[in-house]
């Protein structure tokens, strides 16, 4: 019980040494009347094996329903050897690396991370990681405010197809130091940004523009004009991109002729498990000049006395630093475990293992998109391309539809009509690696009854 | 006690001015402020055509330990900032009053007769009122 | 071993672990995307063999100290063990599995373990609601101090925007209000390590919006007129906040909302012992009193009958919102959730006792082997500090000399320099989880060193010897940014 290993005669003595007859005489500073007598609304303790029954009996209530959402959050195979790994106790129950010669270990992952999220995203340097992909982007637009010189607007354009809690998120860490967001609205038909429509910017001050690419609906944007019309306007342009997707796509650092500025995104795909929406990890990179204003921690890699490599948490004065005019951040952790999970997973994918997983995802997700078109009722949202999840628009209510999927054990995708009304009923769907040809066949066919059996009700 | 040269004028926030044969200043960080930051791995300069007014932030020096905005102890325009800085911010620490400037100013109209100076005598006194 | 390669030196073209990818795609499935759009060489991540992975990053896992292997005592981080059954538990197949947004229909057994983890955590701290959504300490301050503001201008009163911090408080402390929008307010501790009334009193009045405080504070001892404290401040129009880095030292025995506080953070990576994983992650859930109700940020689980679901912005129309992607840290609050299980209400209040019990010997012990306490006249709480500046003045040996000597003798090193008001200090917390064996042992360890500075003080200024690296060039890390890999150039 709470793991204290003392003896009663441990605590003799050591009450002895202290000099005192009981350990309640060790709180006599505290006034009385603050002291609790006892916390009667906590429950008894339990053994481990009453835990262990009660978390399977709680685990086995909820089973496993066939994946198909998506939405910033993706099911992929995650190799045995990342967790076996990141569960030993040497990286599990180490903590910051402040003492660097003792923890060596998660210093060098940590410089390996880097220098894959780096290579992954084509820009130049990668901080140790923050919370997630919403309050890496939020850190991006405070990032860009610092950064952009020539802008005194703190004036971010977002699109309404950037995921919409990254856009809530965006605002309610940001407001209090006076950051402005204008939505850019989407093209009904391609589901994607329109770069005539940004024209009415030129001439203005404007920070950064953000682009995500895939976008919320999977939609491919336009990056390359995206990018250059930002930067002849002296906007810094600031990706949201999925790491997965890079193995395939155009990385931010070779969007247009200069390369984004900022790149991040959420790290959950490479070997996260999905586990109810957390602990995920935000990834964030930047072109080399934007290096002192990155927020969290970064790894550098130094000579000790004797002329020895070795690894330590370099340019922290910038943590502390509160420059008055700009904003701020408070941020001091990263998502180590997280972290150490990703570099063992790319580490085993590599460049091939990563793009196959891509490719499969967009194939996986074109199959079930043409299969579940070809019920009545079932149509694509948008045109032109698409990558790793799509749209669909069904001819009644989506709330229920999922409800009977879910009854059949299926998650069958988000519901759309609380984030984009205007669409009309409609379906985030995504299918990865994960699913096979059964798995398809059989969303095809319980989605068909169940939209056969409503349309006869 | 730190070096605080007898030929030059100095301000509460640790930086000293040189007045130069044409009437523009150079102007640094003290022996003080540099020794207290201990050794310097980064300074921002400002860019040359750049209009500033006093107090106004206008560098930062960066140690280990703390990044410190430098601010400007009059009104003035930047002529230059020091090149050499870039690649050895260490000068700041090794030669603070002489190749470790950090800027040259035309000052403004005036700006240098009503700014708020100390004299060496007057900035040691008070850096030792401060505790260092 | 004392060098491990990076690993993209083991990569090798075509290597991989093959087994781990799935089978390839036909080429014509990419065709639909855009060729402007797609990557035309492959990301440059390392090929290499699944046995090598395995290999390098085991080896690098034996470079670190841990909890598991070194009694840790970092002041303010509380080291406790992480109880593998937290893990275990936590990473059940069906919990990893579940989707954020799957429906809630399907997720009542995790909702309901977020649930009662909420109910735990009320009673413990003596607050009236808890959001978990936080994901670091940082994280919840942001979202206590945002709180405040919101419940003040709700009110109307706009004008209250400074926040009082003493001045031995944590970096983020006012890191964390500036970015709230608020102005900062330092005022001193007195000698004996409690928060100067006077300069309390003299800084409140109208523009007063509140004040961040630990109890027991940074300097390892209990603010003993907290109430005197929390009238000034309730009385000029204030709220209090409790920074909850140092709840170890009273969880069972004291709770913030008995002492007044309005809002808390808990650390559920240090009090409840989730892992601390090399940095993270961690989860910074927010507790609050009757008055911040309505400001929790989303979501938070609620229950209906028997049914529990997530309430959001529709059910709390004055949150101050959401501040994470979906619900915050899930799997580390699970892990919380079976840590308390297992506590227990009579573990739960042991863990207080013991934890002080275990510093009060260790400082004893140490002043009796000649080390001086900075407040040698008060108790310990969970932690204290010792001050080392005699040694610096008349051995020029420091505190950061101790610590890196400390390694050597197989204990990471205590907190080092914080709070910034004792020179030369360090601040340990053992925890209520080490052995009495394991105190002793670090009070030899400290007694030799104090020897070696006597009389051999090199030994002790150049430690560490015996790790895989020496000190570190901190000063060249920053000057020459080395911070991804590059391949040497060919000769």
């Amino acid at each position: 019980m709470a793991f204290i290993p003392h003896t009663a005669a441990d605590v003799e003595a050591m009450l002895g040494a202290i000099g005192v007859g009981s350990i309640e005489e060790l709180f006599d500073e505290i006034p009385e009347k603050l002291r609790i007598g006892s916390l009667a609304g906590v429950p008894p303790a339990l053994n481990e094996q009453q835990v262990g029954r009660l978390m399977s009996e709680r685990a086995r209530a909820d089973g496993t329903l066939l994946n198909f959402i998506g939405a910033g959050a993706y099911e992929h195979h995650i190799p045995a050897a990342v967790w076996a790994i990141t569960t030993r106790g040497e990286f599990y129950s180490a903590y910051t690396p402040y003492q660097a010669e003792a923890s060596q270990g998660t210093l060098q992952l940590i410089y390996e991370f880097q220098s894959m999220m780096a290579r992954l995203t084509g820009m130049h340097v990668a901080n140790a990681s923050l919370y997630d992909g919403a309050s890496a982007t939020a850190e991006a637009c405070l990032m860009a405010v610092r950064a952009n010189r020539k802008s005194r607007a703190a004036r971010i354009l977002v699109p309404s197809t950037l995921h919409p809690h990254y856009r809530r998120v965006a605002l309610n860490t940001t407001h209090n130091q006076g950051l402005q967001f204008e939505e850019l609205p989407y093209e009904a038909a391609g589901g994607v940004l329109s770069v005539a429509r940004l024209a009415r910017y030129a001439g203005t001050d404007v920070t950064a523009l953000v682009i995500a690419q895939p976008n919320f609906f999977g939609c491919l944007e336009d990056v390359d004009a995206l990018t250059d019309f930002a930067h002849a306007h002296n906007m810094l342009v600031i990706a949201v991109v999925n790491p997965t997707t890079l193995a395939l796509l155009k990385p931010p650092g070779e969007w247009g002729q200069r390369g984004a500025d900022i790149a991040v995104g959420e790290g959950q795909p490479l070997g996260v498990p999905l586990s109810s929406g957390g602990p995920y990890f935000g990834f964030m990179t930047a072109r080399q000049e934007h290096v002192r204003q990155m927020p969290g921690r970064i790894v550098g890699r130094t000579l000790d006395v004797a002329g020895k490599s070795g690894f330590t948490l370099t340019l922290q004065a910038r943590e502390q630093h509160i420059r008055r005019a700009k904003a701020t951040s408070n941020i001091c952790t990263n998502q180590g475990l997280l972290v150490t999970a990703a570099t063992i997973y790319m580490a085993l994918m590599g460049p091939q293992g990563l793009a196959r997983v891509a490719a499969a995802a967009h194939a996986r997700t074109r199959e079930l998109v043409s299969a579940l078109t070809r019920l009545p009722g079932v149509r694509s949202a948008f045109a032109g391309p698409h990558f790793h999840e799509a749209v669909l628009l069904l001819d009644r209510p989506v709330a229920p539809v999922l409800q009977g999927l879910a009854a059949r054990g299926i998650a069958g995708g988000l519901d759309l009509a609380a984030f984009y009304p205007e669409l009309g009923p409609a379906l985030l769907v995504c299918a990865t690696e994960t699913k096979t040809q059964d798995d398809l066949e059989r969303y095809r066919t319980c989605l068909g009854e169940l939209m056969q059996a409503a349309r006869a009700a | 006690m730190s070096n605080v040269p007898a030929d030059l004028k100095y301000t509460k926030s640790h930086e000293w001015l040189r007045v130069l044969p044409d009437g523009s200043l150079e102007i640094g960080i003290t022996d003080h402020a540099q020794h207290a930051l201990g050794d310097l791995v980064f300074v921002e300069v400002p860019e040359a055509g750049r209009t500033l007014s006093a107090g106004e932030a206008c560098a930062v020096v960066e140690s280990v330990k703390a990044a410190s905005d430098v601010y400007a102890p009059l009104a003035g325009q930047v002529s230059a900032g020091n090149p050499q800085l870039t690649a050895e911010p260490q000068l700041v620490n090794t030669d603070p009053y002489g190749a470790g400037w950090l800027m040259r100013l035309k000052p403004a109209a005036g700006a240098l007769a009503g700014a708020e100076l100390l004299s060496p005598a007057a900035y040691q006194e008070f850096v030792l009122a401060e505790g260092g | 071993m004392t060098h491990e390669p990076v690993i993209f030196e083991y990569s090798a073209s075509g290597r991989g672990a093959q087994d781990q990818w799935p089978a390839a795609e036909e080429p014509a499935v990419l065709e639909d995307l855009p060729r402007e759009l797609r990557r035309a060489q492959p990301p440059a991540l390392p090929e290499v063999s699944e046995l090598e992975t395995v290999r390098h990053f085991t080896r690098l896992s034996q470079l670190n100290f841990s909890i598991d292997t070194h009694f840790y005592p970092l002041g303010s981080c509380t080291m406790k063990y992480n109880p593998k059954a937290c893990n275990q538990y936590a990473m059940l197949p069906q919990f990893l599995a579940r989707h954020p947004l799957a429906p809630e229909s399907h997720g009542q057994g995790v909702l309901g373990c977020l649930f009662e983890l909420q109910e735990m955590l009320k009673e413990v701290t003596g607050m009236q609601g808890v959001a978990l959504s936080p994901m670091a300490g940082a994280h919840g301050e942001f979202a206590g101090v945002a709180m405040i503001r919101a419940y003040h201008r709700a009110r109307g009163d706009l004008e209250r925007n400074e926040i009082i911090v003493p001045e031995a408080a944590h970096g983020t402390n006012p890191a964390t209000a500036t970015m709230c929008g608020c102005v900062v307010r330092e005022i001193p501790v007195d000698a004996q390590g409690d928060v100067d009334l006077e300069a309390l009193r003299a800084a409140v009045g109208a523009q007063t919006a509140g004040i961040m405080l630990t109890n027991p504070s940074t300097l390892g001892v209990f603010e003993r007129r907290i109430e005197s404290v929390a009238r000034i401040v309730h009385e000029a129009g204030g709220l209090l906040y409790y920074d909850g880095a140092n709840l170890n030292a009273i969880l069972g025995k004291v709770r913030p909302g008995d002492m007044g506080f309005d809002v808390i953070h808990m650390n559920l990576h240090k009090t409840f012992s989730t892992p601390h994983g090399g940095g993270g992650p961690g989860a910074g859930a927010v507790g609050v009193g009757t008055r911040l109700l309505p400001f929790l940020p989303v979501p938070l689980v609620g229950r209906e009958g028997e049914r529990y679901r997530w309430l959001t912005e529709s059910d709390l129309p004055h949150s101050i919102g959401r501040l994470s992607a979906f619900m915050g840290n899930t799997g580390v609050l699970l892990r919380a959730y079976i840590y308390m299980r297992l506590l227990g209400r009579e573990g739960m209040q042991r863990v207080g006792e013991f934890a002080t019990l275990n510093a009060n010997y260790l400082l004893r012990r140490l002043q009796h082997a000649g080390f001086d306490a900075a407040y040698p006249q008060r108790r310990a709480s969970h932690e204290f500090i010792v001050t080392l500046k005699r040694q610096a003045r008349e051995l020029n040996v420091t505190a950061m000399d101790f610590a890196k000597r400390l390694l050597d003798y197989g204990f990471h090193a205590p907190t080092t320099y914080f709070p910034l008001l004792v020179p030369e200090c360090l601040l340990i917390e053992p925890t209520e989880t080490e052995t009495r064996e394991v105190l002793d042992a670090f009070v030899t360890a400290m007694s030799q060193i104090q020897q070696e500075a006597e009389q051999e003080p090199g030994r002790v200024t150049s430690a560490p010897h015996t790790m895989p690296v020496r000190r570190l060039d901190d000063v060249r890390a920053a000057r020459q940014l080395d911070l991804t890999w590059k391949p040497k150039a060919p000769p």
